[in-house]
């Protein structure tokens, strides 16, 4: 950094390279030293660098005091700007991160859960449709198709905001070019249903083959990523700016070390610029300080109160969307998938039944432990609540189903009177209030953490261009005297 | 300096010895399993060519019929409650043989040719048509859920064939049919012959279809470079890979097809079957009793013109099948197994 100034004094007779505030009223006395001293340079040869000249004439001019204080005020000068320079820089970098959280990555994250759960939900219904034969209900064509426009939507968004050639892009695609071909398999499913014929069932299942294997596995890398942007995001936001912190205390201890000297060759207490100097460093460092701390706290907030709580209660929507699908497929497949656990014999879908369940009921307990206040812990708790219910409810059902009286079982999980798709609605709808509410909690306090930035960059330049300026004044009326 | 080197001498052989010691007890082993897997494989070339040579007319290999009650309908007459009931392994996606009619109304119940037989069945041992627990399992899951006892019985369109016998009982044969190809009516697929060359054939995983189109094309009678390397799960899954592009022509039992054909207009039977089946219910190998009385039931069933076979075929499979039933009934039966 200190070698700047040395190697920048252009050619030789001119020893103020870096110091235009203080013009033609200081050289003139700086001349008469220098001028015996100057011809020794060319002297020693026409093959010396200009750097080396340079050099020379630094040491020469240190050796007086007008010379010694030009390069004070010059390195003054210098610091205060880079001071300023750097925090700009730095907190630029934090402000962009900070809006990107609040504006970009965490709103992608959140789309990327909606995709997943949309798609989830539309197999879901695409399955309860069937179970329901020729009757599908109007509730369950409509939900399946606002499920399919939501997916449709949002990974138009997703795809707007993610970079060309990212992985996020590969995914989008896959899920736009497997979308259309999974509604297809579903309409054919249903018009085979409506004529009677039970390929409608065989395309139901490779529909639904098609979403488990395929599209749920992208949808859920493509909120992965999302996640780990947002992450991304927080980690380039929140981290101390110490270059810039470093530079302000060595800027304020050089005015400091600059003041001391001068009072020790002058006796006098104050000089103007060089006090305005140190003001203006001392303001920068401060709302460096206190703005970059406030809006970490802010972010931090954001992210334990929000962004943390969000994530569960994704995956706890997830996981009761799981567990509804397997229910659904355990009588759509009538016994015929099982799986051995140990030495017991399981159904396949309601063994994952019982692990979906159990994860909900892992996530509901996570939720209701982040939640922070009283609005976000009710419909946590309301879903619990359903939960506990659902489980009641299934029960029942398969009791029904492993007697063989398979159209109750048939009732007590897509009928009208008590079922579990009642349960099952009514976790769903809990979860998206909490949703509702953490994420209001979220954008509140990453807009606090945002808003602390605000102005920051521009402001420390400003500020940092008056206190070098101030610097320069200061020296220039002590080199004044020497005239 | 002797002594030290006859020392070493002495080392080295040692070293040697163990050396040696190491390589046999390596190489033992090795010559040891390589004997045992011989004798294995010729064990099971000579038991199969033992069923092939008894298995001149699997259909014949099934017990008299007999209406006593042993252990396993004891077992099932034993059940309580809500559990009093058959536990059958039936299909729900073959199109009138059984399946679920999403418009049946409000019932969920499966309907179809081989369920009016479960019903029977069910009447008979339980005293109630409605006694059944249905599970539906796909076609390479049946001899398993027969073997692991989580179904009594499974009346699956279920060919009778050597290889099956030496796994599961079967009763004595109800339906007749024979493989055949299904392939679009624009195809230029004629059969079961050399147009079949360079095409794409699905098959259900586990079915008489697929034992047969690899044996046929080991032996050379179905060109090599047909693709049968796509399996589903069921057989109706061929219909729906057909109808996507995805293969070019389905080979499944003709009662099968025929079924897939009148689902969808577009597609055809091609050729003639190219083999002679039987359907039976299997049971577990050791249920003496029940295939006994299975095989009483099928004995009535077949003299009950009215509520029995021929009324079951007329409703279910004549449109598909003809209204003759004459092709597809099974021959008289015989009874062969002894024991």
């Amino acid at each position: 950094m200190t070698h700047t100034p040395k190697s920048s004094p252009p050619p030789p007779g001119t020893a103020l390279p870096v110091l235009p505030a203080v013009p033609a009223q200081a050289a003139p006395p700086a001349r008469p030293s220098e001028k015996p001293l100057a011809p020794p340079a060319p002297s020693t040869g026409p093959r010396r660098t200009a750097f080396a000249e340079g050099l020379d004439q630094l040491r020469s001019a240190a050796t007086t005091e007008p010379g010694r204080l030009r390069i004070i005020g010059a390195l003054l000068a210098l610091l205060v700007i880079a001071f300023g320079a750097v925090t700009a820089w730095q907190m630029t970098d934090r402000a962009a991160a900070a809006d990107d959280v609040l504006t970009r990555s965490q709103p992608l994250s959140s789309d990327a859960a909606d995709i997943y759960r949309s798609l989830a939900d539309a197999n879901t219904a695409a399955s309860s449709g069937f179970l329901a034969g020729g009757q599908e209900s109007a509730a369950t064509r409509d939900r399946y198709e606002r499920d399919i426009r939501t997916a449709a939507e949002k990974l138009v968004n997703a795809a707007a905001n993610a970079d060309p050639d990212s992985p996020s892009t590969a995914t989008i695609a896959e899920l736009n070019r497997l979308l259309p071909q999974y509604k297809g398999l579903v309409e054919r499913a249903r018009t085979y249903n409506r004529q009677g014929f039970p390929v409608g069932g065989a395309y139901l299942r490779y529909a639904n083959e098609k979403m488990q294997e395929q599209m749920l596995p992208a949808a859920e890398d493509l909120y992965k990523k999302e996640n780990q942007r947002l992450r991304a995001d927080y980690a380039a936001a929140t981290p101390y700016p110490w270059a810039a912190i470093a530079l302000g205390v060595a800027a304020l201890a050089a005015l400091a070390w600059a003041q001391h000297r001068n009072y020790r060759r002058t006796n006098r207490v104050l000089n103007h610029g060089l006090v305005a100097a140190t003001a203006t460093a001392t303001v920068v460092l401060l709302w460096l300080v206190v703005g970059h701390t406030l809006a970490r706290a802010g972010l931090d907030d954001s992210f334990d109160h929000g962004v943390r709580s969000l994530n569960v209660l994704h995956d706890a929507r997830i996981a009761s969307l799981k567990a509804r699908g397997n229910e659904n497929l355990t009588l759509v497949a009538r016994g015929a998938e099982t799986k051995k656990v140990g030495e017991r014999t399981y159904d396949a879908y309601d063994y994952d039944f019982g692990t979906d369940i159990k994860d909900l009921a892992g996530y509901l307990a996570a939720a209701e432990k982040l939640a922070d206040d009283d609005s976000g812990e009710r419909p946590v708790t309301a879903a619990m609540g359903n939960m506990r219910e659902w489980k009641k409810r299934h029960a029942a059902a398969r009791e029904q189903d492993e007697n063989g009286n398979y159209q109750q079982a048939l009732d007590r999980v897509i009928g009208t009177k008590d079922p579990t798709g009642e349960c099952f609605d009514s976790v769903d709808e809990n979860l998206r209030t909490a949703l509702a509410h953490e994420e209001t909690e979220f954008k509140r306090a990453a807009g606090d953490g945002r808003d602390a930035l605000t102005g920051m960059p521009a402001g420390v330049a400003v500020l940092a261009v008056l206190g070098a300026a101030g610097a320069v004044v200061g020296i220039g009326r002590r080199l004044s005297e020497y005239r | 300096m002797r002594d030290t080197l006859r020392g070493w001498g002495g080392v080295t052989a040692m070293a040697v010895v163990c050396a040696l010691v190491a390589l046999v007890a390596l190489c033992l082993p090795l010559t040891t399993t390589t004997k045992t897997a011989q004798n294995t494989t010729a064990t099971t070339r000579t038991a199969e060519t033992k069923a092939e040579g008894d298995c001149e007319a699997p259909e014949k290999q099934t017990l008299s019929p007999s209406s006593a009650d042993g252990d396993t309908i004891r077992k099932i007459k034993d059940r309580e409650g809500g559990k009093r009931k058959l536990i059958v392994g039936v299909d729900q996606n073959s199109y009138r043989w059984g399946y679920r009619n999403p418009n049946s109304g409000k019932t969920a119940e499966l309907e179809g040719f081989d369920i009016d037989l479960v019903h029977r069945i069910a009447e008979d041992i339980l005293g109630d048509p409605d006694a059944v627990q249905f599970k539906a399992i796909p076609t390479n899951q049946r001899i398993p859920a027969i073997q692991d006892g989580s179904v009594d019985m499974v009346v699956r369109t279920m060919t009778i064939n050597c290889d099956r016998i030496a796994d599961v009982a079967f009763s004595a044969p109800y339906f007749k049919t024979g493989q055949q190809v299904l392939a679009p009516k624009s195809s230029r697929v004629k059969g079961y012959d050399g147009t079949l060359a360079g095409r794409k054939v699905c098959t259900a995983a586990g079915s008489t279809a697929y034992s047969k189109l690899e044996a046929d094309q080991k032996a050379g009678e179905l060109p090599a470079d047909t693709d049968i390397s796509i399996t589903v799960p069921n057989q109706l899954d061929c219909l729906v890979r057909l109808q996507l592009g995805e293969v070019d022509a389905v080979v499944t039992d003709g009662a099968l097809a025929a079924s897939q054909a009148a689902q969808d207009p577009t597609v055809e039977l091609k050729g003639d079957a190219f083999t002679a089946e039987y359907y039976g219910v299997a049971m577990k190998k050791d249920a003496d009793d029940l295939v006994r009385r299975v095989n009483q039931i099928l004995v009535d069933y077949r003299k009950d013109t009215a509520n029995g076979w021929q009324a079951s075929y007329d409703r279910w499979l004549s449109a598909t099948l003809g209204k003759d039933a004459k092709k597809s009934e099974p021959p008289a039966p015989q009874y062969l197994r002894t024991s």
